[in-house]
């Protein structure tokens, strides 16, 4: 859409002059051969085929594996602009897990009426089997991945707190690692901080909130759907860096009140779980009955103290797309402090005035379904059709309460490399932060995902979207 | 270990051995085409049935032509034992074992799967075959060298040669199966061009015409090609090397685990046997019979294994 809107490049100031954390970058590639660079590029892609780094895409014909495009600018964060991205984090993430706690216990925030009782009540994220429980070490979301965006030197945006099951992680690394072995010079002259240590912490700090009933060094799995699934690739990726077992549901059972999984051996009780299978999967005696990816039973251990989740089930609440809109206050509410980060405006298509609004507006908003992820069943007004606008606005009519809107950000863009040279293209950052009962780490850069297509602010890998490595430089 | 990944790592393997095996047996058939256009039908035919999918074969052609049966055995996705089909089965289970894998296994397995599968993409010319099947040859033994390069002797590694041995004391009986009767003595064929033939391609589909020419210089006759392929204990595909190879690795499991199982016993009873008997024996109780009768015992130590390890629920 808005490609003629300005934005804030993170590269080149309007005048061309280099802003500092690139300017090492910028002599290194200026003294660089563009055949070269382009056969360097080609031979990352083939590691990534090579090291089955691929994706499935849902829907697609031909349900083969693709690799997410790599670009091999790096995205480059000061370390004075991560210092205060990390702190905005973090706090968010403490209100995030004050909020969960307090909503399936004494439910404060909605009795001081700072969030609608109804949006809690009547939403399908929020689970009353989590009502009263207490999860080991009193952490409800040991995994996030917050999406941030940026419209200008100092203005960054939370777009989304992915509190459920983020994912790109193993991107993250892999992006890194092909980095360092394509261009070992560029680490030379930049001091740019590690992330390569994150598995290591990820089980830390999954083994720092193991529940009661373990004794002994925790033993910790990572539950996949299967090797259909499109996130497989990292599901396998991390069990291996953090050595856990990987498995599938059909590989556990609850065995005298422990969730254990079958080995050559006999059943051995597993501490902790890391689930990458959404809350309804997890228990067909408790959710969806018909599920085959979970273990029967599994909430009755989890709720006796025999395991813990990670993360706990219940924490899809606090990313509502519709809970989004009070994040501010929900900072607030729990941390004393204003929030760091903003929140993008949003437009809570339940409430009658907004929705008027978005209907006169659309063609110049975002619409987002409530539940939605990965960029499915998303409308960039701006850059609809006239038909396309029309379809939306019936959908919208029919169940308002599904969608919010926002306005299109000019996010800020980093170049990447195309056959012409460098040019600018518009992306994101998810920067991934892990809590236990010993605090919260947040691995310095994350994923940057960028919209390849020119213009194009989709940068969904599922929609065409690509990556890039995100240096956060040590100063 | 999970009994899912001991049951991926036994399969992956058993897969890849068999990719090797088919791409033998073709590799066999085509020579056999060439050299004796008159025997070529009846030989394709024979290599259909020990691959064990000639009526899945004449589910689909109407007659056994060697072009049919070369793409058939090495592309055809409807036939589950093609070189593309098991190709495919080896590399599934890699990534469902993916962390019980190095990452140099993984990745000459994920190779092995890319370079075949855009290999074995069209139909297959008979110029094109010679280099085909050595890519098959090359990418395995690369997958192969990666393992016995990078993997700690544990039980993720006997796993995978639990698979390879049951596969290829499989395959080999199976050969012998097919063509047991040019191995029975009988005076009116001995030394008749069509025998000498017959043995030449048994001892080809084993990869082991050069090797048994060195063991026994000058002396081709039945005995000795029947006591090579089933009694040798140093030629790598004869059903007492394959045997002896289970044997040692329900052997290092078992003293991993601290206790062994059935599938040990059965094994080292079978292993012990080969051992003891010589070909004479073997032909005087009739050939036919000890081979079927070795499938079924290396079927059941087969299922006694999968069982045993709780390869699946």
């Amino acid at each position: 859409m808005t490609g003629d809107k300005p934005h804030f490049d993170e590269m080149l100031l309007p005048d061309g002059s280099v802003r500092a954390p690139y300017s090492e970058f910028c002599d290194w590639y200026s003294a660089q051969d563009a055949a070269r660079l382009r056969t360097k590029a080609r031979d990352a892609e083939n590691f990534f085929r090579r090291t089955g780094i691929t994706f499935a895409v849902y829907g697609e014909e031909d349900a083969s594996e693709r690799l997410i495009p790599f670009d091999i600018v790096p995205r480059i964060i000061s370390g004075r602009e991560w210092a205060r991205l990390s702190r905005g984090i973090e706090q968010r993430v403490r209100a995030i897990n004050a909020f969960l706690h307090d909503i399936y216990h004494r439910q404060e925030i909605l009795r001081a009426g700072r969030v609608p009782v109804e949006l809690i009540a009547k939403n399908d994220a929020y689970l009353p089997q989590m009502i009263g429980m207490d999860p080991p070490g009193g952490i409800y979301t040991h995994i996030i991945g917050v999406d941030i965006v940026r419209t200008g030197p100092d203005q960054f945006y939370v777009l989304e707190d992915n509190a459920r099951t983020p994912s790109g992680v193993s991107y993250m690394l892999e992006n890194r690692e092909t980095m360092l072995h394509m261009f070992p010079e560029l680490f030379r002259k930049n001091r740019v901080r590690e992330v390569s240590d994150y598995p290591r912490k990820l089980r830390r700090s999954l083994a720092a909130s193991a529940p009661r009933a373990c004794n002994g060094p925790p033993e910790i799995a990572v539950l996949t759907p299967g090797i259909h699934n499109s996130a497989y690739f990292e599901h396998s990726f991390l069990a291996d860096q953090m050595g856990a077992e990987l498995v599938e549901g059909h590989d556990l059972r609850v065995v005298d009140g422990r969730v254990a999984m079958r080995t050559t051996q006999g059943y051995r009780p597993i501490d902790v779980l890391y689930r990458r299978v959404d809350d309804d999967y997890l228990d067909p005696l408790t959710f969806r009955p018909e599920s085959a990816l979970g273990v029967p039973g599994i909430m009755d251990v989890y709720r006796a103290g025999g395991i813990t989740i990670a993360n706990a089930p219940g924490t899809g609440i606090s990313d509502d797309k519709a809970i989004y809109s009070y994040m501010p206050e929900i900072v607030e509410f729990y941390t004393g402090e204003k929030a760091i980060l903003e929140n993008v405006p949003t437009w809570r298509c339940s409430e009658a005035d907004s929705l008027a609004y978005v209907m006169e507006h659309l063609h110049e908003l975002v619409v987002k379904e409530v539940h939605g992820s990965g960029g499915y069943g998303m409308l960039v007004g701006p850059a609809a059709s006239r038909k396309e606008l029309a379809a939306f606005r019936a959908k919208l009519k029919a169940r308002p309460a599904n969608y919010i809107a926002q306005p299109t950000l000019s996010l800020s863009t980093v170049p990447i490399m195309t056959r012409q040279g460098l040019a600018p293209r518009h992306v994101d950052l998810r920067p991934f932060v892990l809590c236990s009962p010993k605090g919260i780490d947040i691995t310095p850069g994350g994923l940057t995902r960028v919209a390849l297509k020119k213009g194009s602010l989709v940068v969904n890998s599922s929609q065409g979207g690509g990556t890039k490595d995100s240096w956060v430089l040590d100063e | 270990m999970l009994g899912k990944t001991a049951g991926g790592l036994f399969w992956m393997q058993r897969y890849l051995e068999r990719s090797e095996n088919i791409a033998r047996l073709v590799d066999a058939g085509f020579r056999i085409a060439l050299t004796r256009s008159e025997a070529a039908e009846d030989e394709w035919a024979s290599v259909l049935s020990t691959a064990g999918v000639r009526q899945a074969y004449s589910q689909r052609y109407d007659k056994v032509d060697g072009s049919s049966v070369i793409n058939f055995l090495l592309r055809d996705k409807a036939n589950p034992s093609s070189v593309m089909s098991v190709i495919e089965g080896a590399r599934n289970n890699a990534r469902l074992v993916r962390t019980a894998l190095t990452r140099e296994v993984w990745e000459a397995t994920n190779e092995c799967w890319m370079t075949l599968k855009e290999a074995l993409r069209t139909q297959i010319s008979d110029n094109e075959l010679p280099d085909v099947l050595s890519l098959i040859r090359q990418q395995s033994a690369q997958v192969r060298g990666a393992q016995s390069g990078t993997m700690m002797r544990n039980d993720i590694y006997f796993f995978a040669q639990l698979g390879t041995f049951v596969e290829r004391a499989d395959s080999t009986a199976r050969i012998l199966d097919v063509k047991y009767y040019v191995l029975l003595p009988s005076l009116s064929y001995v030394g008749s061009s069509l025998d000498n033939v017959q043995w030449e391609t048994i001892l080809r589909s084993v990869s082991a015409y050069r090797a048994f020419r060195w063991l026994n210089p000058g002396e081709t006759n039945p005995r000795n090609i029947a006591q090579f392929m089933i009694l040798d204990q140093v030629m790598p595909r004869s059903l007492a090397f394959c045997a002896g190879r289970m044997t040692g690795a329900l052997e290092a499991i078992a003293r991993e685990y601290g206790g062994a199982g059935e599938s040990l016993t059965h094994a080292s009873a079978l292993s012990r046997e080969l051992a003891a008997t010589n070909i004479d024996m073997i032909v005087d109780n009739g050939l036919h019979q000890f081979i079927q009768d070795f499938i079924k015992r290396n079927n059941a130590i087969s299922a006694l294994i999968e069982q045993e390890f709780r390869f699946y629920h």
